[in-house]
């Protein structure tokens, strides 16, 4: 069987690409090795993972520049094929910039910055990215950002409720998706969702900050697992 | 630029000037005054504190690096721990926005100029006035400030202090620190030698900001005719990234002789440290510098603080490389000038603009010969007066409890965390609020770093010498709470203007008490700054030393926090209770002022104090670790219980002491700790080693179940207290949002 491979994007920016690097190579124990924004030749890939930052400093708007990049042809392509596509944070805003998934980004309603420990629960364990998981699980994942205000409405927010595309909902411990419970606004509380074939996914929530006992969680760890085991 | 203006600018006094010119034996250039203006500031050159910086302790077993370059640095194994802490307090009090966000972009390239990864900042911070419109808009855009640059650089805030004190309403202080990781043979000096070697510029083009401040600025601007603008400088985190990204790449591959941001007064201060440090002399053609405006003279590009410059000795064949790297990062550059000596006696900066030579300096005399101020000690008459506490008035002890509980000194500081990214590097073990300071992780081993600031003008005014060393006994005590042993400090001295006796003498004797708590505690100095005429309308501001201490764990997994963990366990004090109300918290609170006798400290209790709880910690004999500081006992216990999200505690206490001062006292050298209540083996060698080491423990209570916080003195209730209401008090947010 050929060896697992993930790649990590970079662009200017980015700075969550270490800690995914951490987690594919000393946690998952798979083949990773970084991709430089101005590469074109990702075919050695299995998986792709965008992690958060600032690409090109979060300028005109978070993603916006980014998806202009060489690289986001060949992060297409490889979706298009079939491949996985892991967006995380700012990697999310790329993909809605990119058009790979369905809605857009707004400020958080609270407009400054949160960084805090997130209960979510997951919508469906019917994924690549979630089969580790069940349906209606509560997991605790950090977010930390100031734009994830997630906004789908219309004929996208039916499409993704027909076609069982959230991934993923902010929640308190109890399980409770509400208003009060929904750190930034995001539409229906979405915290992750995929893209129509399932193959792409963005989240806010950071699940490479919560995969190791040390992090204070590990309910990450399943989201890659399920991943490498899908791919594998 | 008139000669007169430029004297005016430089800040020298005529005194100095007369120096100059004797030294040079003819009358500076303009460039040259600002050149010596800059060098000869306390900012760089330390000629009020350098007499006493001197008698600091600066070496030790784990120091690798002392005072003197870009930043200190201690190791363990193969890493090295590069760490600083910097003020950026006046910038902050004009703009708080853009004030912090560059004090933290200047202390995060003095740590990755030394080939070190930035993996965490600590902010102290101190305002004026709880309930100010001002202090309000400067904690609402100094936190905003740090945020804003620390998230998008990618390194995470993890630890720190806010305190609101009346003495800072006009003079805040924005103290920040930054800690970085770094393998021992990856360090990376700032210095420029070997003759013919580049120096090569790279970063954010320069401009006319931050030339001395406002004033100067804009007076400078219209005199020229042009538009006036503000001159504050500003922060772009996302070069910063780059530049931080690419240092290290350089470094990495060995591609630079020496490395060194340009920080205060930018290209004149970097270029002629390195020279110094390398003893060779240097030549700048400054119209080669990029430029960001246009018909900008050589002293504007000598003294500009543009942000998110670096200036590299590169040798000629490595330039293409260096370039190549550079190139990647899309960032300007240009090779400004070159070293043109061997190593010499006689180092000299020569500056060309237009081939036109406009300073010739000897290096020796602008770096090292900085004149020094020793001033005569007189000691203030107001260190009698405040000793007498006068009447005051409190309500219930419970309501007391409450409200301290609830000041935003005391209380949760969540609301700040939550806005700065503390998880990014996946290295914080525990969240913010659960320790004196943080303890990281080191990826791939099982060392853990302990990070921890403190500092504490209320007792450094009532008795400058004690608090001094008070600073130092606490970073470390917190990182000893941890479990780590500390392993060096790095301060900031935040003082009043020490042309004054007053705070010259508050200055000298804290300065004194630091460096004697250095030597007990075997935690020496490896750098730090001074921030000096933190005045407003001639008042100064609180004494404040802010020591930032590092210290490591053998195993992070050992590490130790501050919340209560399982209901049953007993409570017990490490140390001794003291009738000392002077200087707490409390007092200051329901006194209204900062009055009575600073809290004792016996230095020598305070080594073995701390080596004990390390050695507890190492043996796994208590579950929960907490100092006791401000607000005292009962904050202490409450803050145990609070962090633990589910037990109270239920005290007993036995001393004859007032009351007051035995619940909310802050007599130093006392740690609470909580231990398996039924494990008599545990117990009995918990108490040997307390009697070992020669400090008391005296058990008080135990960790309850039934949420609420009782504290009793001799049988008798004083407080009893829902953790609810404490947990509610405990998470008031000073801004809401």
């Amino acid at each position: 069987m050929p060896k697992l491979k993930f790649g990590v994007i970079v662009f200017p920016g980015t700075n969550c690409d270490r800690d995914a690097f951490w987690v594919i190579e000393e946690v998952l124990y798979k083949d990773v090795r970084y991709v430089w924004h101005t590469e074109s030749d990702i075919d050695d890939l299995d998986v792709v993972i965008i992690p958060g930052g600032f690409s090109y400093g979060d300028h005109l708007r978070a993603g916006a520049i980014a998806r202009f990049s060489p690289v986001m042809k060949s992060v297409v392509k490889h979706a298009d094929s079939g491949k996985p596509v892991l967006g995380i944070c700012n990697g999310f805003q790329v993909l809605a910039e990119a058009g790979m998934i369905r809605g857009a980004f707004l400020r958080n309603k609270i407009v400054h910055f949160l960084c805090r420990h997130q209960h979510l629960k997951v919508v469906t364990a019917d994924s690549p990215f979630t089969a580790k998981y069940h349906k209606g699980q509560i997991v605790r994942i950090p977010i930390a950002h100031a734009e994830g205000n997630f906004f789908l409405e219309g004929d996208d927010m039916k499409y993704a409720l027909d076609h069982d595309l959230i991934a993923f909902q902010y929640c308190d411990a109890g399980g409770n998706v509400d208003d009060t419970t929904n750190p930034n606004g995001a539409s229906l509380s979405i915290a992750g969702i995929f893209n129509d074939k399932k193959n792409v996914l963005g989240m806010m929530p950071h699940p490479e900050r919560a995969s190791e006992t040390e992090m204070g969680s590990v309910d990450g760890r399943g989201l890659f697992e399920s991943i490498a085991e899908w791919v594998g | 630029m008139t000669f007169e203006r430029a004297v005016e600018f430089s800040g020298l006094s005529k005194n100095e000037i007369q120096l100059i010119e004797k030294l040079l034996e003819r009358k500076p250039t303009v460039e040259e005054l600002g050149v010596f203006g800059a060098l000869w500031s306390e900012h760089c050159g330390y000629k009020n504190t350098k007499p006493m910086l001197k008698k600091l302790p600066t070496t030790g077993r784990h120091i690798i690096q002392g005072p003197g370059e870009n930043a200190g640095v201690v190791g363990f194994d193969d890493y090295a721990i590069v760490f600083k802490i910097e003020s950026h307090n006046h910038p902050s009090a004009v703009e708080p926005y853009e004030g912090a966000a560059t004090g933290v972009g200047g202390i995060l390239r003095d740590i990755f100029a030394m080939g070190a990864m930035p993996i965490a900042m600590v902010d102290s911070l101190r305002f004026g006035r709880r309930d100010s419109k001002r202090t309000r808009y400067l904690v609402g855009g100094v936190i905003a400030g740090i945020s804003d640059y620390g998230n998008r650089v990618g390194v995470p805030t993890v630890a720190g202090e806010l305190v609101f004190e009346d003495s800072y309403e006009g003079n805040p202080l924005v103290n920040v620190m930054c800690v970085g990781l770094a393998k021992k043979d990856g360090i990376c000096k700032a210095t420029a030698i070997g003759e013919g070697n580049l120096l090569f510029y790279y970063g954010s083009k320069t401009g006319r900001d931050g030339l001395g401040g406002a004033t100067f600025a804009s007076a400078e601007l219209s005199s020229e005719g042009e538009d006036k603008r503000p001159s504050v400088q500003v922060g772009d985190a996302f070069t910063e990234k780059l530049i931080l990204e690419a240092t290290l790449e350089l470094i990495d591959k060995k591609l630079v002789v020496g490395v060194q941001d340009m920080g205060a007064a930018g290209i004149t201060s970097s270029s002629c440290e390195m020279a110094a440090r390398g003893n060779s002399t240097i030549e700048l053609d400054i119209d080669k510098v990029p430029a960001r405006e246009q018909n900008m003279s050589a002293y504007e590009f000598l003294l500009s603080e543009s942000q998110e410059r670096m200036l590299a000795t590169v040798e000629p064949k490595m330039l293409n490389k260096v370039i190549e790297v550079i190139n990647k990062y899309e960032l300007d550059h240009a090779v400004i000038g070159k070293v043109a000596s061997p190593v010499t006696d006689n180092p000299r900066v020569i500056v060309r603009e237009h081939g036109k030579t406009v300073v010739d300096l000897p290096l020796r005399p602008l770096v090292h010969d900085v004149p020094l101020y020793v001033r005569d000690m007189i000691r203030p008459e107001y260190l009698d007066q405040v000793k007498k506490i006068p009447d005051y008035k409190i309500p219930s002890y419970k309501q007391v409890l409450l409200e301290l509980l609830s000041d935003p000194n005391i209380a949760s500081k969540e609301w700040v965390y939550e806005r700065y990214d503390h998880h990014v590097q996946t290295n914080l073990l525990a969240e913010p609020v659960m320790a004196g300071g943080a303890m990281l992780r080191v990826k791939g081993t099982t060392k853990g770093i302990a990070i921890s600031t403190d500092g504490n003008g209320r007792y450094t005014y009532l008795d400058p010498y004690t608090g001094g060393m008070q600073a130092v006994a606490e970073a470390c005590r917190n990182i000893s709470c941890m479990g780590a042993e500390p392993y060096g400090i790095t301060n900031c001295l935040n003082f009043g203007n020490p042309e004054k006796p007053m705070p010259y003498y508050q200055m000298v004797k804290a300065i004194e008490g630091m460096g004697e708590a250095c030597r007990k505690l075997e935690a020496p100095v490896t750098g730090g700054n001074a921030s000096l005429y933190n005045e407003t309308d001639g008042e100064p501001i609180l004494p404040t030393i802010v020591v930032g201490a590092v210290g490591v764990i053998d195993d992070y997994n050992l590490s130790m926090f501050n919340g209560f963990k399982k209901a049953g366990d007993k409570i017990a004090m490490l140390g001794t209770n003291k009738n000392e109300i002077g200087g707490s918290l409390f007092l200051t609170k329901y006194a209204g002022k900062v009055i009575g006798e600073c809290p004792s400290l016996d230095i020598d209790t305070e080594v073995r104090l701390q080596k004990l709880i390390r050695a507890l910690i190492a043996q796994q004999r208590v579950h929960s670790v907490q100092d006791i500081s401000d607000g005292g006992l009962a904050v202490a216990v409450s803050e145990c219980a609070v962090n633990s999200k589910r037990l109270g505690a239920s005290l007993d206490l036995q001393d004859d002491i007032p009351l007051d001062a035995l619940l909310f006292g802050e007599t130093q050298s006392r740690i609470l700790i909580s231990y398996p209540a039924n494990d008599k083996a545990n117990l009995d060698v918990l108490k040997e080693l307390c009697v070992s080491y020669d400090i008391p423990l005296t058990e008080i209570g135990e960790v309850t179940a039934d949420r609420k916080i009782v504290i009793r003195v001799k049988g008798k209730t004083l407080i009893d207290a829902g953790i609810d209401d404490a947990v509610k008090s405990y998470n008031t947010r000073y801004i809401e949002e």
